[in-house]
Order: C-alpha cells, then structure tokens, then sequence
C-alpha cells in the first residue's frame, strides 16, 4: 500500500524539472546544458513512474514509457556529445554563444 | 496523515536528489557538475526504488551512471580547453531563467496541490519484469523496434561525427 | 529453536533474530531495522577482512606458479605478510598531489570499495543465505561495475597526472567494452533459467536431467561460460587484460598519485572483486551452493560454495601468473570483433532452444550441442584469420622469423 502521498513524488519531479530547465537555459557550455537535458528528461521519469505506481498499480505502462524515455536519452547523450566534440575541434570552444557561423 | 519511517527516507531522498540537481546546475566546474549529475542520478534511481520499480532502478544506475554519466565526463575530458580561464559560466538569459524556472515550479506545485488524483489503494504487480517482457513484444512492439533501430543510428552516426579525419 | 537447527539450516537465525526482536517487544520497523544494520555490517566486514587472506592467497599461488617462494617470512607460511602490509600502508603519509581535484581525489576510492560490497550483498552462500535475494540480482551486478568505472575515471581525473588520466581512459575503454560480452553471457544463463535472482538461480540448478545429471548451466552452455570467464579476466582487471595498470607503459593505472589507505582501497577492490567475480561464475554456471546432500543439510551449501568459488579464483589466478599482457589494440579487437558477434549467436542458440521441444533435459543436450559446435567454429574461424594474418605480415617483411609477429 503506498504510504506516501502522490504529489510528493509529483513535487520532486517539478523540481527538476525547473532546475534542469534552468540549467538548460542559462548554462554557456553545451555539456552543461546537456547536462541539464538529462535533469528534465529524469524528473519527467519519476512523474511516469510515481502515475504508474498510484493510479494503475495494476499496469507496467508507465515504466515502458520510462524505459523509452531512457533509450532515447541514450541516444541523444551520444549524438549530442559526438557534436559536441565535432564542434570543439573545429570551433575550439563549446560555448553555445560562440558558436555562431549561421549568424550574418 | 502518520508520519512514519518510510517518509523520512522519502524526504531524505528526495532532499539529495535536489541537491544534486541543484549542484550541477550552479557548479562552475564542468567536472564537479559531472559529479552531482552522477549523484542526481543515484537519487532518482533510489526514488524509483522507493515506487517500487526496481527493475527500472537498476536500469537507471545501468545506463544513467554507468553509460551516460561515464560519456559525459569523457566529453569533458577531451575538450578540456574549455574549463581553464573563463570567467563567465551563465548566458545572459541567466537571471530571466532563474525567475522562469521558480514561476514554472510555483506554478506546477500549486497545480499538483489542488488537483484530486485518482490514486488506486493496491499493490503492485508482484512480478512486473514478464509483464514487461511481454508488453514490450505484444502492445509496443513497433516503438520497441523503432527505439532498436534509433539506438543503432544513432551508434553509428555518433561515430561517424566523433571520429577524426 | 536449538543450536542443532542452527548448524543444519542456517538461513533460519535472520527470522529467528527477528522473531526475538518481536517478541522482545519492539516494533515491526525498529526489528526490520536492526536486523538490515546487522547484515550490512556482517556483510561489509566479511569483504573487508577476506581481503586480507585473498592477498595472501594471491601471492603464494602466483610465486608457486612461477617457480617462486612468494611469502615467507611472517608467520607461519607468510599468512601474516599482509597484516604487515596493512600496518604499512596506514603509517605512510597520506599525500595529496598539488593541482588535485580534492573531492573526486577523495570520492574515487570509496566508490571503488562501495561497489565490491554493493555487489557481496547479492551472492548466496547457502539456500536462502544471502544479503538481498533481488529479483534484479544480475542486472544488479552489472550496474554496479559501472560505478567502479566512474571511480577508475574519477581517481585519473583527479589525480592531475597524465599516466593517471591514460589509466582512467583504459579503466573505462576495457570495462564497458567487456561488460557487453558479460551482460550477454548472463543473459543466456537468465533465459534458460528463467530468473534474475541470484539465489533462485543456484536453486533453479538443482533440477536433474534425465534424472541424473545436474543441471549446472556449465553443462548446457559450456561456450557461454567460457565467454563469461574471459570477460570474467577483463572486469577483474587480471593479466592478460591488465592493460589498466601496464607497468611498462603508463606507470600503474589510476591509482597512481594514491598512497597510504586510500592505496590499500584501490588494492582491495582489485582482490575481492576477483573473488566476488568468481562467486558470480560459481552461482550462475556452477550451480551455486548445490551439491549432494544439500537439501537435508543446508549447511553443506556453504562448504561447496566456497570450494568452487576458490577454485574458479585459482583458475583466474592460474591464467594471471601464466599469461603475457595483451596490446590494447588486441583488447579492444578482441572483444569487438570476436566476444560481442560471438555471444549473439550464443544468446540467440539458447532462446531458440529453450523452446525447441518441450522436455527440457533434451532441450539442454540440443543447446549444449550447439554451443559445442559455435565454440569450435569460432575457434576455427580465429585459427584461420591469425595464420591469414601471420603469412600477409610474412610477406610483407621477407626473411624475418614470424615468432616476432
């Protein structure tokens, strides 16, 4: 029997969630904000998880929904840090701010 | 409501999982955020386990620290250039995000906080690692493949991007 | 409950304990409480103090293969040289490079401890006597040789010395690469027995086929152990994969700038890792703790365990003492182009025949076929590209010996 209120979990997920987001936006280097990528596609786990738990305790629909979303962020850690490094030979820096050949 | 043992855990857990993700998202060295990422990582999955889902668990300390954590701190070896002699670690969206990400959080809180949730008093499924099994060749069995075939271009085209020519 | 019940079966003293808690009046969560602090500290205190007998062990086995003494000077056989060590170690100064990241530098070596005693708490000893019967168990143990690896990456890091640096990029280049032969060599053993518990799979193989021969997985996937023993050499970090601490050409791996305790830490992962991956062979491929008489006397568990368990040491000692190192590029090739295709066809070969007929002692003698034929076939296969290889380098450097390629 869960013990724990649901928005517990629902609230460590919107934490973050935001943090992430603000790691995302305002970081400089792009592995920070891959970094914070990763945060925000973490707390919407535990979201699918903790729904899973709480509201369809009898279904294993959430967790395939996390598993996905572990797969996918897999993918993307490794075609991101690849580009990453492109850039960094080429360009010598991985601040996303210095990174602006497409501007005029 | 009784506040037992199994809630002080809780907040234990979800207190470091916070702050981890609190660490790597004001740390200014790269490294040092690799680490709290690693530890935000640990927490998430200890929430997992707290929901019962171990298999999921594992599979977070699997591929979250062992194989994404491992790449990034990698990454930050190899562009190691990087980290000497910069002053400036935030954009100049910093401040705007911050208050972004503080309204975003007020505003989810006060949401999840009035909502009635349906929760169902029941224990989990005893045994959910067939159930999944299952689940994964039966109902999902074309995102399954399409997650297969995604994980394998994108082993190729990191490659492909990564190496030297 | 007597002290004979005890020394039959002695799984029954974790509810006995915690029955007396009960009734000793405490609550359900203090007695649960207490009984997991108990084992945690039995548990860490084993891998801690076995450490020092492994080392010992060690020594002596490697000097007698090659023709050595190894340690004799104290105590009776040298048992007492690693005690000595240890009163060493922790008298030598604790030295701190200049220019090192402090925290890692700290953090480094207590993760390469935590995961030896994350990964004791799920091996079984005796039915039912065990840390924690996961149902996860051997997924368990492989996300946990991850955390070892971000320690080896940590410790290079943090060090500031470039050897050290080289040695993490190693660590972490030949841990992953091997952890994917391992994860599928696992995986075949999960699929025939159909669980991921650690004890239920020692329990699973009790099972006799045709009524007589044990159902070791070692008999109905011999290929899949083997391929498990090798990846078993690499994740142990032992000759010929010791390319992480290659004296010869980066000095001594990540630990490089540690001394004193937080040396003693990396020296003890190394031992008992070895012995916790020879526990992980014996459990799933040698059947754990069964053997004859097992199910009247529960005790006998333990002493068959241990037995196969050293003697799956020793071999992995044997190979340490007696093998050259490889080139790295031969580590990375090897497992890339010979483990990984190879243990695809070994999981694939046991999926199908799990489900060929439905008797399962003939299902195992078909798997078992099959796994005899991939293991001489890749065999072959390997015989032929390394003659392939030796006769085009023959040819490319005319008169000289080929001992040398």
């Amino acid at each position: 029997m869960p013990i724990i209120p649901l928005s517990w979990f629902l609230l460590v997920g919107a934490g973050l969630f935001s943090i992430g987001l603000y790691g995302a936006l305002a970081r400089r280097n792009a592995v920070a904000v891959l970094m914070g990528v990763e945060l925000l596609l973490n707390a919407v786990n535990i979201n699918l998880v903790a729904f899973n738990r709480y509201i369809v305790p009898a279904q294993v629909t959430g967790q395939i929904f996390a598993i996905f979303v572990l797969a996918i962020a897999a993918a993307e850690a490794a075609v991101g840090l690849a580009l990453i490094i492109a850039i960094y030979r080429t360009r010598d820096t991985v601040n996303l701010d210095e990174i602006d050949l497409l501007k005029g | 409501m009784e506040f037992t043992f199994l809630h002080v855990i809780f907040l234990a857990v979800a207190g470091f999982t916070l702050l981890c993700g609190l660490g790597v998202v004001v740390s200014r060295n790269l490294f040092h955020s690799a680490i709290w990422l690693i530890g935000a990582f640990a927490g998430v999955a200890a929430i997992y386990w707290l929901l019962e889902a171990e298999y999921l668990a594992i599979a977070q300390i699997m591929i979250y620290i062992g194989a994404i954590a491992t790449l990034i701190v990698f990454a930050i070896m190899l562009s190691r250039g990087m980290m000497i002699g910069r002053a400036k670690m935030n954009n100049f969206q910093a401040g705007i995000s911050a208050v972004v990400g503080i309204l975003l959080f007020a505003l989810l809180a006060f949401i999840l906080l009035q909502v009635e949730w349906p929760v169902v008093q029941q224990a989990v499924v005893a045994d959910p690692i067939p159930m999944m099994g299952q689940a994964f060749v039966t109902t999902y069995v074309i995102p399954f493949q399409v997650i297969a075939v995604l994980l394998s271009v994108a082993l190729v085209g990191a490659i492909m991007i990564a190496r030297e020519r | 409950m007597n002290i004979f019940e005890f020394i039959r079966d002695p799984s029954q003293i974790g509810p006995w304990f915690h029955q007396l808690l009960l009734s000793a009046g405490m609550q359900e969560w203090v007695a649960n409480l207490i009984g997991d602090v108990i084992g945690v500290l039995l548990i860490v205190g084993a891998v801690l103090t076995s450490a020092i007998f492994l080392i010992w062990l060690e020594r002596k086995i490697a000097a007698r293969l090659q023709d050595r003494v190894g340690p004799n000077r104290a105590g009776p056989y040298g048992l007492l040289q690693t005690l000595a060590d240890i009163v060493k170690l922790l008298t030598k100064e604790d030295v701190t490079p200049d220019g090192a990241d402090r925290v890692s530098f700290n953090l480094a070596p207590a993760l390469m401890v935590m995961q030896i005693i994350m990964v004791a708490a799920i091996i079984p000893i005796s039915a039912g006597l065990i840390g924690a019967n996961l149902s996860v168990g051997l997924l368990y143990f492989i996300a946990m040789s991850g955390i070892a690896s971000i320690g080896a990456l940590m410790a290079g890091w943090a060090s500031n010395n470039k050897y050290a640096l080289l040695g993490g990029f190693r660590v972490v280049a030949q841990l992953l690469s091997y952890e994917i032969p391992l994860a599928f060599s696992l995986l075949a053993a999960v699929i025939w027995t159909g669980t991921m518990a650690t004890n239920n799979l020692a329990m699973q193989q009790g099972e006799l086929l045709f009524g007589f021969i044990p159902g070791w997985n070692i008999l109905v996937m011999p290929f899949a152990a083997l391929i498990f023993f090798i990846a078993t050499l690499a994740e142990g970090e032992r000759a010929p994969f010791d390319l992480l601490e290659a004296e010869s050409e980066i000095v001594a791996g990540p630990n490089i700038e540690y001394s004193g305790l937080k040396f003693a830490w990396f020296y003890l992962q190394f031992f008992v890792n070895s012995l916790l991956l020879a526990c992980i062979f014996t459990t799933v491929f040698l059947g754990g703790w069964q053997g004859p008489f097992v199910d009247q006397f529960p005790l006998l568990g333990i002493v068959y365990f241990f037995v196969k368990s050293l003697l799956v040491l020793l071999a992995l000692m044997w190979v340490r003492a007696t093998y050259p190192r490889l080139r790295i590029d031969q580590m990375m090739t090897f497992c890339w182009k010979v483990l990984v295709p190879v243990t695809l066809v070994v999981v694939l070969i046991v999926a199908i025949g799990a489900r060929i007929t439905p008797d399962r002692s003939i299902n195992a003698v078909i798997i078992s076929g099959a796994n005899i034929v991939a293991l001489l076939v890749t065999l072959g296969i390997i015989g032929r590209s390394l003659r392939r290889d030796v006769q085009r380098r023959k040819a490319a450097l005319p008169g000289r010996s080929t001992a040398q390629v």
